[in-house]
């Protein structure tokens, strides 16, 4: 079945959220106000030119945007091509997340709501929806799974001093799963006043875009930076690690349409793609739904979710955007993996020869860059999603 | 005439459907269960099949879901359990569930086997209009089931009327924006019902989410013709004991009988 075919425009999905045959809303009635709300308003709002300036003053002097394009110049001598590192590290709070909680803020409180609501599987989400409800004065509440509250404690006490409230999420297998099963639970509960911040390109119609569209300034930086670098108007290949794949989206968004640039997305394999302890959604997954959109889940011959394993919390995820299925289902992307223990080696190995500590995320997104036969004349833009104080209990672990 | 018509047609007030879970509160249980539904007064039996991941569901039917499943409960299973259950079952059943397993089934294959072993309807919470309209409507009428679309408070009166016209068998009313096994004031979710019933709707309307007891199935029944209960009972079976004893009581407790 094709029903429902974009013609290979991977920026935008059908009016029903489709990209190939992966997207859609599928949610309970109960949502249906909501969601539709936001459906049928969400372009709208985004392309107005008040929320426009608010949004780009906000990225701007809070999150300390553009973030700079740097050329890594050891790493680039090691691997044999140029490597350049897009520093979402250094956003406000750590880490991309942000681009996306500032549009959703502002959108949100367009929409009149009181209170915010969102999942975290690593933390850095729910920091950055904590911080800008801090901002903009709303009510915040987070779901977190209790395993994932227990393993990344830095930002449970962040979210609190930012005014928060973490609810941990016992259902099921207690982390990023279930965590966005009890979100949406809670939307359901009390929708009318209720913003849900989805923290990735997950999600029912029109999150997956929404979120995509809102990350998208990685890629418009890097374009633009790029071009000053080096002259050229895009890079050969852009590598990014994918969970529910928001960082991964926004460094690619501009260069979908662009067949030259080669897009690699890095999955969590955990203990191995086939050791049973893997996050690599596309190499285990198939068609499936789930949190309200079809995409490719990790699940048994008789639809259950079953429950991934990676070393960050933050790729801990059974599931992967629908934008992301369809990129790999067409193989306009190149999915790749990488272990717990190549991950752990390649944060290691970054801050000794760069001097930057990446998060356990965006060390996967490094592991793969020996394997891909790079040549002299490349030029790889790596997205450096986060910084790793997060992860500094694992790391020191390991040390 | 489907078996849900008839229902609706022989006794069109107080029809009180109830939900259990398949393969609770053991993975055996589902036909010992549904017969004292039966046996107790329930007019219809709302079939739920356990998913991962019940999004509309609260935390009752999430907790029965989870052990149906560890005792091995899946679709296959459930139409081997159920494939003589015309047998004893008289009265209309109608599964209950989500998308994602019933994909993976297959889901022509699961509209023909649900109406090989005597099924009369489906309600899948998570298929929208969208897709029922493009594609999965036109497959579940070819095998002669009803389906059955939700409306909440929220639902505008257009959309009411569409997903009336597209249901058969009855329209789901759910009492207020919520998961299930929530308690509700029942003024408000009066004043809905009331609302409801002056749209003159083509389907009857059965009332669920937060119908618990006599009270609330004698309140919610006033402006419909019938409630739906799910959580309440789950619990019931929750505490243990012989299962024809606790439906007995319990039916007999929300009856008034």
């Amino acid at each position: 079945m094709n029903l429902f075919n974009v013609d290979k425009d991977y920026q935008n999905p059908t009016m029903e959220g489709y990209y190939g045959d992966f997207g859609g809303a599928y949610i309970p009635e109960m949502l249906y106000g909501n969601v539709e709300t936001l459906k049928t308003q969400y372009l709208q709002i985004m392309q107005d030119p008040s929320f426009q300036s608010e949004f780009q003053a906000l990225l701007k002097d809070y999150v300390g945007r553009p973030t700079p394009l740097f050329l890594a110049e050891r790493l680039s001598k090691e691997i044999g091509a140029t490597i350049y590192l897009k520093r979402e590290d250094l956003c406000h709070t750590g880490a991309h997340k942000i681009n996306n909680t500032i549009g959703q803020i502002i959108l949100a409180q367009r929409l009149g709501k009181k209170k915010i609501i969102a999942e975290t599987g690593a933390g850095q989400h729910g920091v950055a929806t904590a911080t800008v409800c801090a901002l903009k004065g709303m009510e915040c509440v987070v779901y977190m799974g209790e395993k994932d509250i227990e393993r990344q404690a830095p930002n449970v006490a962040r979210m609190k001093m930012l005014g928060a409230k973490v609810v941990s999420a016992k259902s099921g297998s207690k982390t990023l799963k279930d965590a966005t099963n009890e979100a949406i639970r809670a939307w359901i509960n009390e929708p009318n006043e209720t913003h849900y911040i989805i923290g990735s390109v997950v999600g029912p119609h029109p999150y997956p875009d929404m979120v995509a569209r809102f990350q998208s300034v990685i890629s418009e930086e890097i374009k633009i930076q790029l071009k000053e670098k080096t002259g050229k108007e895009f890079p050969t290949h852009v590598v990014a690690c994918v969970g529910g794949g928001s960082n991964a989206a926004g460094a690619f968004y501009h260069f979908l349409n662009e067949p030259s640039v080669n897009l690699v997305a890095v999955e969590a394999a955990g203990h191995g793609v086939n050791s049973g302890l893997s996050a690599a959604t596309t190499q285990l997954g198939t068609p499936g739904i789930l949190h309200g959109s079809k995409s490719i889940v990790m699940q048994t011959n008789d639809g259950q979710v079953v429950e991934p394993h990676s070393i960050s919390a933050g790729l801990d995820y059974p599931g992967i955007g629908p934008l992301h299925a369809f990129l790999y289902e067409s193989k306009r992307g190149t999915f790749l993996s990488a272990t717990d223990e190549e991950a752990l080696e390649s944060a290691f190995h970054l801050s000794k020869i760069e001097g930057i500590i990446p998060a356990l995320e965006t060390a996967h997104a490094f592991s793969v860059l020996p394997k891909m036969n790079l040549k002299a004349s490349d030029i790889v833009v790596v997205c450096l999603s986060g910084r790793g104080d997060k992860d500094l209990a694992t790391y020191m672990e390991h040390l | 005439m489907s078996k849900l018509e008839l229902v609706f047609k022989e006794k069109s007030k107080r029809i009180l459907n109830v939900y259990c879970t398949a393969g609770y509160p053991s993975l055996d249980s589902t036909m010992k269960v549904m017969e004292s539904l039966q046996k107790n007064g329930a007019d219809i039996i709302e079939l739920g099949m356990p998913y991962s991941d019940p999004l509309a569901d609260g935390e009752v039917i999430q907790e029965s879901s989870i052990k149906a499943l560890a005792g091995g409960m899946n679709i296959a299973v459930l139409f081997e359990q159920i494939k003589d259950m015309r047998k004893s079952i008289s009265i209309p059943v109608i599964l209950m569930g989500y998308m994602n397993p019933i994909l993976q089934y297959g889901f022509d294959a699961f509209c023909r086997k649900a109406k090989e072993v005597g099924v009369d309807g489906l309600i899948l919470p998570d298929l929208p209009l969208y897709e029922f309209e493009q594609f999965y409507g036109k497959i579940i009428a070819e095998n002669n089931l009803d389906f059955i679309f939700l409306v909440t408070p929220e639902t505008p009166e257009q959309r009411v009327k569409k997903l009336d016209s597209l249901s058969t068998g009855f329209l789901y009313a759910v009492s207020s924006s919520a998961t299930t096994g929530k308690d509700k004031d029942f003024n408000v979710v009066a004043q809905y019902l009331q609302k409801l019933q002056a749209m003159q709707l083509k389907n009857p309307i059965l009332v669920g989410f937060g119908i618990k007891d006599k009270a609330s199935f004698d309140a919610a029944t006033v402006h419909t013709q019938g409630a739906i209960i799910g959580s309440a009972y789950i619990q019931v079976l929750s505490k243990g004991g012989d299962i024809e004893t606790s439906t007995s009581q319990f039916l007999k407790s929300v009856l008034g009988a």
